[in-house]
């Protein structure tokens, strides 16, 4: 069964200090849902991803909460969480239900109202990614974890800090003219490296902001959208997830996503597709080191040569393979339970066409979202013109 | 504090720290595990861990979670033991620390909270 993208939305993606974890995926959902031209009452399954709700708003069960709130008190609902690859857990788990027969129509999200809680209690609740007593209780931030494989990276592969900052370059240049990006700014090597030093090496402008925000797709059966005459552009053509180790200590090398290889090379064989097929791709830049890591990962560029997608151009919306078209996690923002279906959000306008930062007629694009300091990753790919 | 981590700390404040090692495949690892996660085998036998390791990646953290936000900057270590398995801790006794340098492992604890520390050898 072919699982068709009936829909998608994304709330602006910055503060919003008025809403709530129930009211902002509430908007996010309905606006996905008329973007489909379906109801509320057309859900059958309803995942959505959240991580540090249970933290910040002392709630849990935010499966059952926005089904509620949302009007959908039919459908089977789920929280899904995946650390920082919860959405795209979530969107996975709608495919899954849909292709099995299971559905026809599945909702699909995430949300996170990060800016409830102060800098100190998010870093502390954004922590329990990592191994509780092995990382965090010694003090090791999430920034601190990436500073730790960036410089590995950087002295086994001669990579200097403005090679990172190219990255944050290029990603808050794409972020200008997407009007849901938190970061609506230009910035320069200079400046990123003149930013306030957050973990060595990694500065403020190397590390994604702190972000409310939803996300939403509505995902259909081919069979539900021929009934219903919708015009779906965009099929879910396969997906791929895998585990590492919790602690980044624990990993053979330090500088080297594993779970994501094999999501990648488990997504392109479902899909049938090689990494050579891709046209465009929403990756997980939490940090700009995430960026380099992430196109070796997915085979865009050999092992030790991704910073040239920043640095030559390569991945730039003119590029071999343009990479965070809609300025990623760096420039967009970073709404931890949210990002993955946000990713998707962004993949399916490139290919249906209307995306604010548009690529010459894309085909395949797909999105990599990592849990953590990549103890998980989600890599979910999407292919335009149907079956 | 989980009670296995606790103990791992106390085999350090006793001068005798400890690691996993298969009896099957020769993988090494860190408790609380009961399978090797490199051949799924049962055996793991405790043995006795160097107190010295080698620095592999260091960091200075500048925004830091409450527990530590006295004490901020502060350096974490990860550092690689002969035999094979690393730790992660705060580095004492020097601001800093260079990759390939030789640390001490050491513990801190305040009586219910335990903190894994490495300080330069020399
Ligand atoms: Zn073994």
């Amino acid at each position: 069964m072919t699982v068709q993208i009936a829909g998608v939305a994304s709330t602006p993606y910055g503060k919003h200090p008025d809403s709530s974890t129930r009211e902002l995926f509430t908007d996010a959902a309905l606006e996905a849902l008329e973007d489909a031209s379906l109801s509320v009452d057309d859900i059958e399954e309803l995942y959505v991803g959240n991580f540090i709700g249970d933290l910040t708003d002392d709630q849990a069960h935010v499966g059952a909460m926005v089904a509620d709130y949302l009007g959908a008190r039919q459908a089977a609902s789920m929280r899904t969480e995946s650390a920082c690859a919860s959405a795209s857990s979530a969107a996975r788990s709608g495919a899954q239900a849909i292709r099995a027969g299971d559905a026809d129509v599945a909702l699909v999200g995430g949300v996170e109202l990060m800016h409830t809680a102060g800098l100190e209690e998010v870093t502390d609740a954004l922590a329990n990614a990592a191994d509780n007593e092995y990382e965090n209780e010694a003090g090791l931030t999430f920034p601190g974890i990436y500073a730790l494989i960036a410089q590995v990276y950087m002295d086994e592969f001669d990579v200097t800090s403005e090679d990172l900052a190219a990255v944050a370059v290029k990603n808050y240049d794409n972020g200008i003219s997407n009007p849901i990006a938190q970061r609506q700014e230009e910035t320069d090597v200079e400046s990123v490296l003149e930013s306030p030093p957050v973990a060595t090496p990694l500065c403020l402008q190397d590390c994604c902001p702190i972000t409310d925000g939803a996300s939403a797709a509505v995902l259909v059966s081919e069979t539900f959208a021929d009934e219903r005459g919708l015009e779906t552009v965009v099929s879910f053509a396969g997906s791929g997830q895998s585990s590492d180790s919790l602690a980044l200590q624990d990993r053979p090398d330090l500088a080297r996503t594993r779970a994501a290889e094999r999501a990648a090379e488990q997504a392109y064989e479902r899909a049938g597709i090689s990494a050579e097929d891709v046209d465009v791709a929403e990756v997980h830049d939490c940090f700009t080191i995430a960026e380099i890591l992430a196109v070796e990962s997915l085979g865009f560029f050999e092992r030790g040569q991704g910073a040239r997608g920043a640095v030559d151009g390569e991945t730039a919306l003119e590029g071999r393979i343009p990479v965070n078209t809609s300025g990623g996690l760096l420039a967009k923002g970073h709404p931890v339970g949210a990002t993955g279906v946000g990713q998707l959000v962004e993949i399916t306008k490139q290919l249906e066409g209307r995306h604010p930062n548009q690529v010459a007629g894309p085909t395949v694009g797909l999105t990599h979202t990592v849990g953590g300091s990549g103890a998980s990753c989600v890599v979910n790919v999407l292919r335009a013109g149907g079956v | 504090m989980q009670e296995w981590f606790v103990d791992v700390a106390e085999h350090i404040a006793d001068g005798d720290p400890i690691y996993l090692a298969c009896e099957e495949c020769g993988q090494v690892a860190l408790p609380p595990r009961t399978v090797c996660p490199d051949c799924a085998g049962r055996s793991l036998e405790q043995r006795p861990l160097s107190e010295t390791a080698t620095v592999t990646a260091e960091t200075t953290i500048f925004s830091s979670t409450p527990r530590y936000a006295e004490e901020t900057p502060y350096t974490i270590v990860i550092a690689t033991f002969e035999e094979g398995v690393r730790l992660t801790g705060q580095l004492r006794g020097a601001e800093t620390v260079e990759r390939g340098e030789e640390v001490r492992l050491g513990v801190e604890s305040d009586g219910d909270h335990w903190l894994i520390t490495f300080t330069p050898s020399d």
